[in-house]
């Protein structure tokens, strides 16, 4: 099991044929307190780059991209009446929906942990 | 003469020792605090006295209303008091320079107020045979004159209700145009990066796609890289001149050109008006369309948000596609073009945009501040409203980043940025400062183009010692946040309020207040 | 100039100050063949007060006012009498020249004022909620379809034949642009609305039904089976309201299940202005809240926990979202909301109820009185304060006769549907609480004459 991380601050984990998306503590600090989440539907399908959520703080609303190709099998319905939860913990129970995958050989063009720390640290 | 009762009489003038501040109704003499109409009103008080209502036949095919709506009422003391204490919330031009940039917060005259109260206008219907209302749309068309004519323009549309619905006036005209000519597959709006933004949601609201273009050093348009965009799928540009920056586009006749060449349009948002108006005509720049929020440049009120107004000033091109309905003169008389009356001549309207015929009480405030200046008037007034700004920026310059000082004059409003305050100090602290001294912020953040841009529009109605105190305010607490003074970041100390959680606000919407145990069962 | 306090002195100190020799200076980044040399020729200079006072006195002077007639017009804008603390109030400086509030700090009263109105919207429309306003009722209607198009992702509005000829017209404009589907109807003149045919029509493309109530020609129908027949289809039920006093006597569209309300203001606070500025009342049910548009009030507390107010959900607005946002509007009509506000406070549930009794009070009485003109027939068995009459013969040069004799006699159907045969003869009569039984009589014994 293991988490690769996109350019757009994204994190993906496969567990099995089970993906869970999120975005990155990085990420939940640029924005600031988050106020609103909305996540896919249940069956929605996504290609590696689409708008998947949107992500709201105060005065910003983000979009996260689908880090992979596949099919939303379920929102973080905790997310609706907590948002606060991707401050908290971005990468644990603050996560945004998960995904089985059209093709896991999209998650090699993606940065593992410590590529994307370096990237992090770069910006 | 009997003896004079003395006690009391002659305050002692020493200043004694300081109250915490706490009282006991938790005001301080003049800051007085309201509560909600929710909390101090009754389903029994009114303030108006009704005759009792005839016997008559119920009409009402059996949908009576029954249950209790929850209108609380006051009568008339109670209401002048809640609302009294409520307003002396507000900070107001009445009471200040309101310097917010892109806004043109300037005086706005009381004759505008009186004019627009006299019968003849205020209690008018917009239905009544157009034989009893020549006066109104006398009023409409002396006033579409004045804007034809101070804009070098070719018609106007007077029904949009807002400078935002005037821009969707303007490219639904474009849109249309473009059609008519069968290149409904020119799709792309070319917008500066500075724009408000009102430009892209605009566009997108009629069908267009949004694509940037990039800003010179200098905060212009980049003439180079617009017309190397330019193509057949453009449809056109939308400008800011004066810019957001609150810069001239100096090439702006080269990029109409540019537009025109390759069969596009170019719409100017005409937000900043105030600074030309009687010394630069849009349409001598190839403008096709441009919006003039009445409520800047024409001093209608702004109203705390509103009701704005957005006359939108056309090209030859595009004025057979301007909106229903309008008002025509035909010999001695005013017609009103409506759907059934464009007939043939008009049948390229792209429509109606709203019920009636638009925002006529804002239109007998602007004509009368029109009147009241005339031509040698509004001349003055973009000429101080630039030199004002010019005077602020110069005053600033050595203790706050001006972005764009080096490259010449602003027009009517100032930018600065937050380049140079110290780690933890931002823009926004700045705002809240100036709020502990009296003065409402300028624009804050906007334009984005500029990092934690501050935007500072006087306007023309400010004194010279009006801006000196203003300037003086500014510097104190651009001065304060570089030494460093903690007390900045929790300002204001002073206002009817601290700072607010919009976070809570967000995460928790409260939009409508709830009894205090229908909000807990609510939970 | 009166109102420019520069004096020369101040103008010769700044320019030197700014490094400039002269205005020109100033405007060097105008390519000289854009400049004016002087004031443009061909307009007057500037002029005293009192003589601006003179000009526009004599422009008002040429319109008839309602005031000066009896008047009977309504179709979307009413006559009521406004209480004059309501203008005195909106004249204070404070809320007068006050902008948006965006430094909540200072601009509480605001703030405030849309919080109370929101929920007396809210409440008198039969919502969860309600925003700030918005320009006025017939770009509310357009905004509810938008609405109804996002939550539904569908693209077909059915529009009843009996909304306001306006809001259709400002909706096919709109629709022709953004893609929507309109399913329009002319309203019939007879004793029942559209509804059954309404519900017959709703399918798995309809985004929204949009039924004005009480309709353009005055009829009130139960809105329930409608409700429930769009649920069924998961379409959305708008429902418009032009005369809000009425739902001081009948249920709101709320209670009986319509999903967005909209309405134009105008009649509670607001004059009638020759049709502007109005204010757009839009309400819906709480789980639609991000997908409304205009500005938000929001309850929060201060950094010393105190309550106080912003606005807020400003995500889904164009300056955050840009092309993405939930409309263009960045303006609501916040003086004409206070306005509505203050006179809905005075007003309270006692003394709506009690206006709305008077209202239509006076309408039922006119109505008898009106349909024993001969030849006149009342089509409408139900309504407010605003019935429709079939005349014998066309009624707008009729309306243009009255008013020659100074009678303001009503909306003639043939101005709000020109062309249209069926409804020419159709008179909508509107009776308020400022018109009194002798106005009845001049126009029943004017009408009488002119048909005769």
């Amino acid at each position: 099991m293991s988490r690769y991380f996109t350019e757009d601050h994204e994190w993906i984990e496969l567990d099995g044929d089970i993906a869970t998306v999120g975005i990155t503590d990085y990420a939940q600090s640029q924005l600031g307190d988050i106020v609103f989440v909305e996540v896919p539907e249940e069956g929605k399908q996504v290609a590696k780059g689409d708008d998947a959520a949107v992500v709201e703080s105060v005065k910003a609303a983000s979009d996260v991209y689908a880090p992979v190709s596949g099919t939303v099998i379920e929102g973080n319905a905790a997310l609706d009446g907590e948002p606060a939860l991707v401050n908290e913990d971005p990468e644990g129970e603050g996560w945004f929906f998960k995904m089985t995958l059209t093709d896991k050989g999209e998650l090699n063009g993606l940065m593992d942990e410590a590529a994307y720390a370096d990237f992090v640290s770069k910006l | 003469m009997s003896a004079i009762n003395q006690s009391g009489w002659r305050p002692e003038m020493t200043a004694g020792e300081r109250s915490d501040g706490a009282t006991f109704t938790g005001n301080r003499a003049l800051m007085l605090d309201e509560a909600l109409i929710f909390e101090i009103g009754s389903l029994d008080t009114t303030g108006v006295d009704f005759a009792e209502a005839p016997k008559a036949t119920s009409r009402l095919g059996g949908l009576e209303r029954h249950r209790d709506i929850g209108l609380p009422g006051l009568s008339e003391p109670e209401a002048v008091r809640h609302y009294t204490r409520l307003s002396r919330q507000n900070y107001a031009i009445d009471l200040g320079l309101f310097p917010l940039g892109s806004c043109t917060m300037k005086h706005n005259p009381r004759l505008n107020e009186r004019m627009a109260r006299l019968p003849g206008f205020a209690d008018v219907h917009p239905l009544q045979p157009v034989d009893t209302v020549q006066g109104a749309f006398e009023v409409v068309h002396q006033l579409a004159h004045w804007l034809v004519t101070l804009t070098g323009m070719h018609s106007v549309a007077m029904s949009p209700k807002a400078g935002a619905h005037g821009e969707l006036c303007g490219v639904l005209a474009i849109r249309a145009a473009l059609d008519a000519k069968g290149e409904g597959a020119r799709k792309v709006l070319l917008v500066p990066e500075s724009a408000h933004g009102t430009n892209p949601a605009t566009a997108a609201f009629a069908g267009f796609s949004v694509e940037d273009i990039p800003a010179t050093p200098a905060g212009r348009v980049d003439l180079e890289a617009l017309k190397a965009r330019l193509g057949p799928d453009v449809a056109g540009g939308v400008i800011t001149n004066p810019n957001t920056c609150g810069l001239f586009e100096p090439d702006m006749k080269a990029i109409s050109d540019a537009v025109h060449a390759t069969g596009g349009y170019v719409y100017c948002d005409g937000a900043n008006f105030n600074a030309i108006v009687g010394r630069v005509r849009p349409g001598d720049l190839g403008i096709d369309a441009m919006h003039i929020n009445l409520h800047k440049t024409f001093s209608t009120p702004h109203g705390g948000g509103g009701p704005g107004s957005g006359p939108v000033v056309l090209s030859e091109r595009l004025s057979a596609y301007a909106p229903l309905p309008f008002v025509e003169r035909q010999g001695d008389k005013f017609v009103l073009i409506e759907e059934e009356t464009a007939g043939e001549h008009h049948a390229d309207s792209f429509g109606r945009m709203v019920s009636f015929h638009g925002q006529m009480g804002m239109f007998t405030r602007a004509l009368t501040y029109i009147l009241s200046h005339g031509a040698d008037g509004l001349r003055q007034v973009a000429e101080d409203s630039v030199l004002n700004a010019n005077y602020v920026l110069r005053s600033l310059e050595d203790v706050l980043d001006a972005p764009f000082a080096k490259s010449g004059p602003c027009m009517h409003e100032a930018i600065f940025s937050d380049r140079g305050l110290p780690e933890g100090f931002s823009t926004l602290d700045i705002a809240k400062g100036l709020i502990d001294e009296g003065f409402h912020p300028m624009t804050v953040y906007f334009p984005l183009v500029v990092h934690g841009a501050m935007l500072v529009e006087p306007t023309e109605t400010e004194s010279k010692a009006a801006l000196d105190q203003f300037i003086g305010a500014f510097r104190s607490v651009a001065e304060r946040a570089k030494a460093g003074d903690a007390a900045l970041k929790s300002a204001p100390h002073f206002a009817p309020r601290r700072r607010l959680d919009e976070t809570l606000a967000a995460r928790k919407p409260v939009l409508v207040w709830k009894a205090p145990a229908q909000a807990e069962a609510a939970e | 100039m009166r109102y420019l306090p520069l004096t020369p002195n101040d103008r010769q100190a700044m320019l030197a100050a700014v490094g400039a020799q002269a205005i020109d200076d100033l405007f060097v980044d105008v390519p000289e063949s854009g400049r004016l040399s002087g004031a443009i020729a061909g307009l007057p200079m500037h002029a005293s007060e009192l003589a601006v006072e003179r000009h526009m006195t004599r422009l008002a002077a040429k319109n008839l006012s309602a005031g000066a007639a009896p008047f009977f017009l309504g179709c979307g804008a009413y006559r009521h009498h406004v209480p004059a603390s309501v203008d005195h109030i909106i004249q204070r400086g404070e809320f007068l020249t006050a902008y948006t509030p965006y430094q909540p700090e200072i601009a509480q009263g605001t703030l405030q004022v849309m919080f109370e109105f929101q929920t007396q919207v809210a409440r008198l429309l039969g919502t969860d909620v309600a925003n700030a306003s918005m320009y006025d009722g017939s770009t509310a209607c357009w905004e509810a379809i938008g609405m109804a198009r996002r939550i539904t992702k569908r693209g077909k509005a059915i529009l009843s034949g009996g909304l306001h000829p306006h809001y259709v017209s400002v909706a096919r404009t709109m629709a022709k642009y953004t893609g929507d589907t309109l399913v329009t109807s002319l309203p019939v003149l007879g004793a029942v609305p559209d509804t059954a045919n309404l519900i017959g029509q709703i399918d798995d493309e309809t985004s929204c039904v949009v039924v004005q109530y009480p309709d353009i020609l005055g009829r009130i129908a139960d809105l329930s089976d409608l409700a429930a027949a769009c649920q069924a289809k998961k379409a959305l039920l708008v429902a418009v309201v032009t005369e809000p006093v009425a739902l001081g006597a009948i249920k709101s569209p709320g209670e009986m299940g319509a999903d967005i309300v909209v309405g134009e203001g105008q009649s509670i606070g607001v004059g009638l202005q020759f049709g502007g500025p109005y204010v757009g009342l839009f309400g819906c049910k709480e789980k639609y809240v991000r997908q409304m548009p205009g500005r938000l009030t929001g309850e929060t507390v201060d950094a010393e926990g105190k309550r106080g107010f912003v606005l807020t959900l400003s995500t889904r607005e164009q300056h955050i979202r840009r092309e993405k946002a939930t409309s263009n509007i960045c303006t609501s009509s916040v003086l004409c909301a206070l306005a509505w506000s203050i006179h809905m406070t005075l007003l309270g549930e006692k003394g709506l109820r009690q206006l709305a009794a008077l209202n239509h009070a006076g309408a039922s009485a006119a109505a008898e009185r009106l349909r024993q003109v001969p030849g006149v027939e009342l089509v409408t068995p139900t309504f407010f304060n605003e019935f429709t009459l079939k005349l014998p013969k066309e009624a707008r040069p009729i309306v243009r006769e009255l008013a020659d004799r100074g009678i303001l006699a009503g909306v003639s159907l043939g101005r709000l549907y020109p062309g249209e045969a069926s409804l020419a003869n159709g008179l909508v009569v509107a009776m308020t609480e400022t018109t009194t039984a002798e106005d009845v009589e001049t126009l029943a014994s004017a009408l009488q004459e002119v048909l005769a």
